[in-house]
C-alpha cells in the first residue's frame, strides 16, 4: 500500500464530493447551494492541485490539469459570489446564483474526470 | 539536469499544503465566532473578511481588528490561530531560503540560465571543451578576434576564474561532464550555428569521447582535437577529425623549425599571432650551428621531442633527468639540473645550448639561471607551463620561451581563423628560410608590424555577387593587382597582399598582381582589417566593383541609367 496514493485518492474524491453537494439541488435555489461548501470544496481542490506538484509521469500531469481546470471554475464562482452576494452575507440573487452553479458544474466535470484517472491509475496498479 | 520550476514546486509542496490548511482552518473559524458591529447587534465575517484578516495575520503585517473591534472570543481564537499561522508562514518562507541555498537547485539555476544563454545564440559560434591552460588561451584568443563560443569543463573553480575574466562578450560557461553527450548538446552541440568542436582538455580519453560524440550528434563538423599519446592521436585521426593537434609533437616540431630555419619560424609566429601582437623585431640570435652539444633537462615528453629535433639538426645531446634513466645512444647525467654539480658533469662549458623542459616552470627558471653562470654565451629555450608565470620568463629572457598552450591555442586559432589559412601555413612550413624572409619584408612593408588580420572568399555568387557582375559586363581579364584596388578612389591600393589563389586542384602561392581570376577560384588575403573592409565593398556591390575594376562610374537605379543611355544616343 502506498500512503502518498492512498492520500492523493482521500483528497481527489472529497473534492469531487464536496463539489457534488454544492451544484446538487435546483439551479436557482438559493436554499439548496450553500457558501460553505463551496469555500470547502475550493479549499480541497487547491490542495489536490498541490499534492500533484513535481509529478514527472504522464497521468499525474494529466491529472493535475483536470484539478487545475475544476480549481479555475471554482475560483471564477467564487468570484462571482464575491461580487454579487449583498453586502449583509445573504445569498445571491438568481441571476448570479444560477451562474454559479453553472460555473460549479463545470468544475464538478473536471472533478469527475479527475476521478476516473484515478480509478484507472488504481486499476492498473498490481498489488 | 532538471528544470527550475520541477525542483521548487516538488520541494514547497509540503509547506504549501500545510498553509492551505492552516489558512482553511483560520478562514472557516474567524467567519463562524460571532462578532458585534458598531451599534452593537450579531455580526458574522463574511468568508472574504475572514480570509482578509488571516493573510494580514499570517504574513505579520497586522493591520487590526477590521471591520469592527473584536470581542474577546475572537480575541481568543485569533491569539490561538496567529501562533499556527506563522509558525506555517516561517515554515513556507524557511523552506523557500532553503531551497535557494541548496546545491542541486543553484546548479538547476546557472544550467537553465546556460541553456537560454546558448539558445539565444544567433551567430556562428565554436564549442570549446576543457579550460585548462590551454583552453583559456584558445578562449582568450578567440574573444579577441570577435568570435562567439560556448565553453564547458568539468571543474567549477575554472569555469568561476574564466567568469571574473574581462571577456569582451558574454559567453555561455557551464561547469559540468563534458564527456557526456548530454551536456555537449545543451552547450550547443546540435545547434547549426556551431562551427566547430574543440576538445582541448588534459586528458586524452575525455577528448576522444568529445570527438566521438561530436562525429555522432553531428556528421562533418569540424572536430580539433588535442592527442598527447599517439594512439589517441591515430584514433582520432580515424574518426575523420578536421585537425588532431598534439601539444609535445607541435612543441618539437617549433623547436626543429626555430633551428632550421629562424626565419620561417618568425613568419609562423608573427602570422599566427593574435590581433595586436607584433612581429619580433629580428630572427633569433645567436642561434648556435651544428656541430655542437645541446644538453636536455627533464626527458619527459617533451623533452624526447626536443631530443629528437636537436639531433635531427646535427647536434649532440645530453639529457640530465631525475629518474636517472638511460637512453640508448645519449649520454644521461642524474639530477634535476638545478645544481652546479649535474651540470658540470653533462658538460655545461662546452655545451652550445640548453634546453629546460620540466614541468615544473620554478625549476626550468633555477636550470636556466645555473646554466646561465656557468656559461653565459649559452642559448636557451625554455618550457613555460603556466601562463601566471610569464612575468618571470619575460624578466629572465631566455633566448626562446615556448609556452605550451599557446603553441597549441595558436595551432587552434589558425585553423579555425578563414578558409585557406591553414593550407597557407602548410604551406610556408614547407618553404625555404630565404622564401620566408621576403614574404616577412614585402608583408611588413604593406601593413605594417602588427600581426595582419586574413580573409579569404571564393569568386560565387554567394560571396562575390559584385565582383561577378563585374566580370560579366567587362571585357577585359581581371588580374588579382585589380582586387587591390581602393573602391574609394581606384589609383590607390588598399594595404593588403594576396597569399593564395585556388583554382580546382590547382594552388598559386603568392599570386603576383597580373594574375588573372576566374569565377570559382578561392583567395586568400592578409592586411589590415579595414582593408578587408574596403575590399568587400567591392565584391558585394555591383557599382563599386564596376568602378573598381573598369573606372565605370554607373547611376545605381534604373531610371537614370536609361537617361544616360538617352544622352549617349
Amino acid at each position: 500500500m502506498n500512503l502518498e496514493k492512498v492520500v492523493f485518492a482521500f483528497v481527489i474524491l472529497l473534492a469531487a464530493t464536496l463539489n457534488f453537494g454544492f451544484v446538487y439541488g435546483g439551479i436557482d435555489n438559493p436554499a439548496h447551494h450553500h457558501l460553505w461548501e463551496l469555500f470547502a470544496a475550493t479549499t480541497v481542490n487547491l490542495i489536490a492541485v498541490v499534492l500533484k506538484f513535481g509529478d514527472r509521469t504522464h497521468i499525474g500531469a494529466v491529472q493535475q490539469a483536470a484539478s487545475l481546470v475544476a480549481l479555475l471554475q471554482l475560483f471564477a464562482a467564487a468570484l462571482v459570489w464575491f461580487f454579487m452576494a449583498p453586502k449583509d452575507g445573504g445569498p445571491p440573487d438568481v441571476d448570479a446564483l444560477s451562474s454559479i452553479v453553472s460555473l460549479a458544474a463545470g468544475a464538478l466535470l473536471a472533478n469527475g474526470v479527475s476521478v476516473v484517472i484515478l480509478i484507472a491509475d488504481t486499476t492498473i496498479q498490481r498489488r | 539536469m532538471q528544470s527550475v520550476f520541477l525542483i521548487t514546486i516538488r520541494r514547497l509542496r509540503g509547506p504549501l499544503i500545510l498553509i492551505i490548511l492552516v489558512f482553511a482552518v483560520s478562514t472557516v473559524g474567524m467567519a463562524l465566532i460571532p462578532g458585534v458591529d458598531a451599534q452593537g447587534q450579531p455580526w458574522h465575517m463574511t468568508i472574504f473578511q475572514a480570509f482578509y484578516f488571516v493573510t494580514y495575520t499570517a504574513t505579520t503585517i497586522g493591520f487590526g481588528e477590521i471591520p469592527y473591534a473584536f470581542t474577546d472570543q475572537q480575541r481568543l481564537f485569533a491569539t490561538l490561530i496567529i501562533y499556527l499561522l506563522v509558525i506555517g508562514w516561517a515554515y513556507l518562507l524557511g523552506a523557500i531560503l532553503s531551497l535557494t541555498q541548496d546545491r542541486t537547485f543553484q546548479q538547476a539555476l546557472v544550467g537553465a540560465r546556460f541553456r537560454r544563454a546558448v539558445a539565444g545564440l544567433r551567430e556562428p559560434f565554436y564549442l570549446v571543451c576543457g579550460l585548462g591552460e590551454t583552453g583559456v588561451t584558445v578562449v582568450g584568443m578567440l574573444d579577441s578576434l570577435g568570435y562567439r563560443f560556448t565553453a564547458i569543463d568539468r571543474d567549477e573553480r575554472r569555469v568561476q576564474a574564466l567568469e571574473i575574466e574581462a571577456l569582451s562578450l558574454d559567453a555561455p560557461l557551464l561547469a559540468a561532464d563534458v564527456r557526456s553527450p548530454e551536456t555537449l548538446s545543451i552547450a550547443g552541440l546540435l545547434k547549426p550555428e556551431c562551427k566547430a568542436v574543440l576538445a582541448l582538455c588534459s586528458d586524452d580519453e575525455t577528448n576522444l569521447a568529445v570527438a566521438i560524440t561530436a562525429c555522432l550528434l553531428r556528421p562533418g563538423l569540424p572536430i580539433i582535437g588535442r592527442a598527447g599519446s599517439p594512439a589517441v592521436a591515430a584514433s582520432m585521426t580515424a574518426l575523420g577529425t578536421y585537425r588532431v593537434i598534439s601539444p609535445f609533437r607541435e612543441f618539437g616540431e617549433r623547436v626543429a623549425l626555430a633551428m632550421r630555419a629562424p626565419d620561417t619560424y618568425r613568419l609562423l609566429a608573427w602570422l599566427t599571432g593574435t590581433p595586436g601582437s607584433y612581429l619580433s623585431p629580428s630572427r633569433p640570435p645567436r642561434m648556435p650551428t651544428p656541430p655542437g652539444h645541446w644538453i636536455i633537462c627533464g626527458y619527459g615528453r617533451y623533452g624526447s621531442e626536443v631530443v629528437a629535433a636537436v639531433q635531427r639538426a646535427g647536434f649532440n645531446a645530453t639529457i640530465i633527468d631525475p629518474a636517472g634513466l638511460q637512453v640508448p645512444g645519449l649520454r644521461c647525467v642524474q639530477g634535476l639540473g638545478t645544481g652546479t654539480p649535474e651540470l658540470h658533469e653533462a658538460g655545461i662549458e662546452a655545451a652550445c645550448g640548453l634546453f629546460g623542459g620540466t614541468d615544473d616552470d620554478t625549476t626550468n627558471l633555477a636550470i636556466a639561471i645555473a646554466a646561465r653562470r656557468l656559461n653565459p654565451a649559452i642559448f636557451i629555450i625554455l618550457r613555460q607551463n603556466l601562463q601566471s608565470s610569464e612575468i618571470l620568463f619575460t624578466r629572465f629572457g631566455a633566448d626562446m620561451t615556448m609556452v605550451t598552450s599557446q603553441i597549441i591555442a595558436t595551432e587552434c586559432i589558425a585553423v579555425l581563423r578563414t578558409p585557406l589559412l591553414a593550407e597557407f601555413l602548410d604551406l610556408v612550413r614547407r618553404k625555404g628560410d630565404l622564401w620566408a624572409y621576403s614574404l616577412v619584408e614585402s608583408l611588413r612593408t604593406l601593413v605594417g608590424e602588427e600581426a595582419p588580420s586574413f580573409w579569404s572568399f571564393a569568386i560565387e555568387p554567394g560571396e562575390a555577387p559584385g565582383l561577378l557582375d563585374a566580370m560579366d559586363r567587362l571585357d577585359g581579364p581581371i588580374r588579382v593587382g585589380d582586387l587591390t584596388r581602393s573602391a574609394q578612389s581606384r589609383q590607390d591600393r588598399i594595404p593588403c597582399l594576396a597569399l593564395l589563389l585556388v583554382r580546382g586542384t590547382q594552388t598559386i602561392e603568392l599570386p603576383d598582381d597580373d594574375v588573372a581570376v576566374a569565377a570559382n577560384d578561392r583567395l586568400l588575403f592578409a592586411g589590415r582589417r579595414a582593408a578587408g573592409d574596403n575590399q568587400s565593398l567591392m565584391l558585394r556591390n555591383a557599382n563599386a566593383a564596376a568602378y573598381v575594376l573598369g573606372n565605370r562610374r554607373e547611376a545605381e537605379s534604373w531610371v537614370w541609367r536609361a537617361i544616360g543611355r538617352a544622352m549617349a544616343r
